[in-house]
């Protein structure tokens, strides 16, 4: 079972194929972008006077840089907001039994079964007529008040398991509820922050149609949305978009090879709740 | 839970009651912020977004009438309204399945001795870090009729497979399949690695030495202790699935012809294009219907296997 056998060697020839194809797609994006426009080089060759043009064009024309420190301010905020409210909110729930708390909880967890399209329509009116529309908090908004059933089911879970000694020790201290929670809980749940700060700066990164719905039209534009109107602007220009969608994506993928054990293990941690 | 606040209360009275006391007073204001939030993000707007489904409201006249369940027999009456529904649960069905097989073989095999599995992980995940929009633009292209998925195919000598990948209604909907695969199922392969990695060696061996064959190890011992992963995937496969709008929206805007819409990019259109905010409703009560059915199937089977 341990050994390297012939039937291994198959295993490893096949999967190296199915991982060629996987690659295929990042393989196109990566030349596409590298070609000057009139480039001479076969289709799906590499190109044979590779250039960065691409990048400078589309850094300047989609106005990129702007759009990518709105999407880094928007998720930091969320993040931060997200990671906060969720455990201070989580940690009562999790430990009171009383009845209002458990009704409590129960309202925050209905939330994971309503798809954001049902309030899709009345959010956009609200936001609107609070005239945040076009600005970075009313995403902000959107996106910690959607988040917190999630973080706070995630945090519940991984707090019920914790034992409540310290709490009891720092309350003999004196210590005050808040400050129990802030000083004692929250760096005991230091894993659980991880998979939700983890979870929640993808999503949030990655979104479309929340900054599209609240941003579109205005100057306060997220990498997506600017990516998006990018390509509505400069249609059949490949070679341009590609290199837009590049930069785009390159912040998350260095954030993900650099941080791979966490964010994969965020990912498949935050699901056993 | 009641019973562990029982049993400390028993130990010692006096201190428990001190901290319980000062625990009480601020309960609420741990709550409050979280829960004015998702309030006004989530349960008012939602409330007010199932009442639109019973009415005509355009999105701006002053008066909306009550038309009782109109809105919902026009899903069945308007040709893009079944259609995407179809789309929605054939979306949700093929991808959850194909998806899970995959992503469980392929987890299995990294999960070997072969020496490109670190690779491959790192590899076949990324795509789930990228944001749907830079995938439905890539494919996009890869998909155009010059594309590189026909250059590929004569590169190859399968020419004759050459597609209008988009362009065809009888194909574009399966090709949308293809990236929503191609971008999730390293998620799958993931959460399926997790599961394996929890179980013993000692197990397998044991079983191995007991004489059962690769494929009897994995269906007597591995399937059963990966039930957990199991159901957290296909949940997440199938509420994807049903919620599917990037992809959609960037790649064909719900065509040709209406042939790829789904309940969610037909929500989209008719509120934001279209101005019939009471219909897009009823399509989102409905999609809700399926995600919360969806729910509370795969939280009884949770609780099955915790038994």
């Amino acid at each position: 079972m341990n050994r390297y056998t012939w039937r291994t060697a198959i295993l490893e020839g096949s999967m190296v194929l199915v991982g060629l194809l996987f690659l295929f797609p990042i393989y196109v994006l990566v030349i596409l972008s590298l070609k000057a426009p009139g480039d001479q080089s076969a289709k799906l060759a590499p190109p044979l006077q590779p250039t960065l043009q691409n990048f400078s064009d589309a850094w300047q024309q989609g106005g990129l840089g702007g759009a990518l420190m709105n999407s880094f301010i928007v998720t930091v905020v969320t993040v931060a907001l997200t990671v906060v409210l969720a455990a201070a909110a989580a940690y009562p729930l999790s430990r009171l039994g009383t009845r209002w708390s458990r009704f409590t909880y129960l309202g925050f967890l209905a939330g994971l079964l309503l798809p954001a399209q049902l309030a899709l329509l009345p959010l956009y009116q609200t936001i609107r007529d609070l005239g945040l529309l076009g600005t970075l908090a009313g995403v902000i908004i959107v996106n910690v008040g959607g988040g917190m059933p999630f973080s706070i089911f995630l945090y519940a879970g991984f707090m019920r398991a914790l034992p409540a000694e310290y709490e009891e020790a720092a309350a003999v201290d004196g210590a005050h509820a808040f400050r129990t929670f802030w000083a004692v809980v929250f760096p005991l749940v230091q894993p659980i922050t991880g998979t939700v700060i983890i979870l929640t700066a993808v999503a949030t990164w990655n979104d479309f149609l929340t900054p599209l719905l609240y941003l579109s039209g205005s100057d306060q534009q997220t990498i997506t949305v600017a990516v998006y109107g990018f390509v509505g602007q400069y249609g059949a220009q490949w070679n341009l978009i590609f290199a837009g969608i590049i930069i785009s994506i390159l912040p998350i993928l260095i954030a993900y090879f650099f941080m791979q054990k966490y964010i994969v293990q965020g990912f498949a941690g935050g699901l056993k709740g | 839970m009641a019973i562990d606040t029982a049993v400390r209360r028993n130990e010692a009275p006096p201190r428990k009651r001190r901290r319980y006391r000062g625990f009480a007073h601020s309960v609420w204001w741990f709550v409050l912020p979280a829960a004015a939030l998702y309030v006004f993000a989530v349960v008012y707007p939602s409330v007010r977004g199932s009442l639109f489904a019973f009415t005509n409201w355009d999105g701006i006249s002053q008066d909306p009438k009550w038309v009782g369940l109109d809105q919902f027999a026009r899903i069945w009456s308007d040709p893009n309204g079944l259609t995407s529904v179809k789309n929605t649960l054939l979306i949700a069905f093929a991808v959850t399945v194909v998806q899970n097989v995959a992503g469980l073989l392929i987890a299995l095999a990294v999960n070997s001795r072969i020496k490109s599995r670190d690779v491959l992980r790192v590899l076949i995940f990324a795509p789930v870090v990228i944001t749907s929009i830079a995938v439905g633009f890539l494919w996009q292209n890869l998909f155009t009729p010059d594309g590189g998925i026909n250059e590929a195919l004569e590169a190859v000598g399968l020419g004759a497979l050459r597609q209008n990948w988009l362009g065809d209604p009888d194909i574009a909907i399966w090709s949308i399949m293809v990236v929503v695969f191609w971008q999730f199922v390293g998620y799958s392969m993931v959460i399926f690695l997790a599961g394996l990695q929890g179980i013993p060696e000692e197990i397998i061996e044991a079983a191995a030495i007991d004489g059962a064959g690769p494929i009897r190890r994995f269906w007597a011992i591995v399937r059963p202790l990966l039930a957990p992963s199991i159901t957290i995937n296909v949940m997440l496969s199938l509420i994807g699935g049903l919620k599917l709008f990037d992809q959609v929206f960037i790649m064909t805007q719900g065509g040709p012809g209406g042939a790829t819409n789904t309940i969610s990019t037909l929500i989209y259109s008719n509120a934001f294009s279209l101005g019939r905010f009471g219909y897009a409703a009823a399509l989102a009560v409905v999609l809700s219907i399926f995600v919360a059915v969806a729910s509370i199937i795969q939280y009884r089977l949770l609780a099955l296997q915790e038994r």
